[in-house]
């Protein structure tokens, strides 16, 4: 599949984004995070900026963004709809949250209330986004048990790894947290391996046989309908991440999981501004690496259309 | 609304001969001119005179190579849209752009709908669905819903034009839910399939397989030149001067 640089990002930003509301709102929320109005300020700008910025973005790649509105109405059938549907309602708690804890200063009551609710929109907004590739049977790297959970992992990895960076920023760190960060980003990367494994040894039952018919021996492309690359080849025809995936793929274990793990490891160890130039550090170089991830998510999905053309 | 109608009444769809298509794409072609100027106009082509061309188009005709333990054979295999009766690319789509259809199963899109988001065609396992980047809109076959119902044209001619264009009958038209009528009883008698079954999207298009190889003819032709006995007389002499 073509790896649109808009969607490669949207998934990214705003899986960190929610990761990062749905902390805040349930630890800060909670009492947890005791309210200050910088670390707040910053805090919630980072996590619906990146949201916003990421929404934004997905309009990106629409023929016709003017008519954008329109996605809104079809939740009853349709994943992306409801993905719509789900991160706007999600800015109503969000934005309650954010004026009560930040602004007021409030912790508990409504504003725990709000912060509640605005977890569970981002859990239910980031369990949408992966259920638009799941629930797509074309792609069998996508349609399998891995892609769910994984667009939750990923955001609870990279939300608790910038929540972290700001706490450590504002020296509130916690260890427990620290700890957390890293466990996630464990589980992430052996989440990661364990669904290249699966899509390397994947064996579907859909062919150029069945694709066109013919039952039996052998179906090979002689020749196809044109002989430039039309809209099929060049959006779900995309071959360049098959021939480096090697590579990328270990670009993709040293950024978003292995330094991750080996900064956070360390901050353990390290006094104020060390511990927090490094947090910031595994945050920037986790997102970094998590673009490259997605990219890989895009580039290395196959469509049957590709059985049509030999390829 | 995308969400897919319980029943629909009539099941329209082609039925596509795999024995009887030689490839000429004479249905490509007549399905390009007619709806370029029909019901999901126009079929944009870019840079059509030039080094990377590019357009939209309903049908497409593939050549394969199908080898099997009885020998091998080339199969013209035209592809468009199937008429799924469980299309995914219809309740995927965020708009309400996409739908079927409850009273004879076509899928259309209402162009003016259309965000060009392009889940549809990710959701297509079979291709139908091609973008078109001129107009930002996703375009894919009506099976010619501007002909078949259209009064103007002659009774013979109420037919999608892929199939008024076919020089072998290679494409036949009809109501595959009516299991009387003559292209359902074509798959019956021919055994029809779907293409890609295992993906469940119901296909109501058929395709009839290629008959059975032959048995009267050799599959390899015998040598073309076969050596000549020597032998005297006037063609013994011709024989040894042009061997010479």
């Amino acid at each position: 599949m073509h790896p649109a640089f808009s969607v490669v990002f949207f998934t990214t930003a705003t899986g960190a984004g929610y990761g990062l509301l749905a902390l805040l709102g349930v630890l800060a929320g909670l009492g947890f995070i005791a309210p200050d109005f910088w670390l707040g300020l910053i805090g919630m700008g980072l996590a619906l900026g990146l949201i916003a910025a990421g929404l934004l973005s997905s309009t990106g790649h629409l023929g016709r963004p003017e008519r954008a509105w329109r996605a809104f109405s079809q939740w009853r059938s349709s994943w992306l709809s409801r993905e719509g549907v789900a991160s706007v309602v999600t800015f109503v708690p969000a934005g309650l949250f954010g004026i009560g804890w930040v602004f007021f200063g409030h912790t508990g009551g409504w504003v725990a209330v709000a912060g509640l609710l605005a977890a569970i929109g981002a859990v239910v907004t980031v369990c949408t986004t992966g259920m638009i590739y799941a629930s797509l049977k074309p792609i069998a790297q996508w349609h399998s048990r891995f892609t769910l959970p994984a667009y939750l992992i990923f955001s609870a990895m990279t939300g608790s790894v910038l929540l972290n960076a700001l706490l450590q920023g504002f020296a509130v760190g916690s260890n427990i947290l620290q700890a957390v960060c890293l466990l996630l980003s464990l589980l992430g990367w052996g989440w990661k391996l364990a669904t290249w494994r699966y899509n390397d040894r994947l064996e579907i039952p859909t062919s150029a046989n069945t694709a066109t018919g013919l039952a039996g021996g052998t179906v090979r492309s002689l020749e196809w309908p044109h002989t430039e690359e039309n809209y099929l080849l060049k959006e779900m025809g995309f071959r360049i991440a098959r021939k480096h995936s090697f590579r990328l793929r270990q670009i993709t274990q040293l950024l978003a999981f292995a330094l991750p793990v080996l900064l956070l490891a360390t901050v353990f160890a390290l006094p104020w501004p060390i511990a927090t130039a490094l947090s910031v550090l595994a945050a920037i170089v986790q997102f970094a690496g998590m673009l490259v991830e997605r990219w890989l998510f895009f580039a290395e999905a196959k469509h049957t259309v590709t059985l049509y053309y030999g390829r | 609304m995308t969400c897919l109608p319980a029943h629909t009444d009539r099941k329209l769809g082609l039925v596509i001969d795999l024995d009887t298509c030689v490839g000429c794409q004479a249905c490509v072609t007549a399905c390009k001119e007619w709806n370029t100027g029909g019901h999901m106009a126009p079929l944009t082509d870019i840079d059509p005179y030039g080094g990377n061309v590019d357009g939209v188009w309903f049908n497409r005709v593939h050549s394969y190579e199908h080898t099997t333990e009885m020998g091998g054979r080339t199969v013209n295999f035209p592809r468009s849209c199937l008429h799924c009766e469980t299309p995914a690319c219809v309740t995927v789509c965020p708009t309400g752009a996409s739908y079927k259809r409850a009273s004879d199963g076509i899928v259309l899109i209402d162009e003016d709908k259309c965000i060009g988001c392009k889940l549809c065609s990710w959701a297509c396992p079979y291709g139908a669905r091609e973008f078109d980047g001129d107009v930002g809109v996703m375009k894919k076959c009506t099976l010619c819903v501007d002909r078949i119902y259209n009064d103007n044209l002659a009774e013979e001619d109420r037919v999608p034009a892929c199939v008024a264009a076919c020089p072998t009958s290679a494409r036949h038209f009809g109501d595959l839910g009516d299991p009387l009528s003559a292209v359902s009883q074509l798959v019956a008698e021919r055994g029809g399939v779907d293409l890609m079954p295992e993906l469940g999207y119901h296909p109501t298009n058929k395709y009839l397989p290629p008959r059975a190889h032959t048995q009267r003819a050799a599959s390899v032709p015998a040598p073309a030149l076969e050596p000549v006995r020597a032998e005297g007389g006037f063609l013994g002499w011709v024989d040894r001067m042009l061997s010479n």
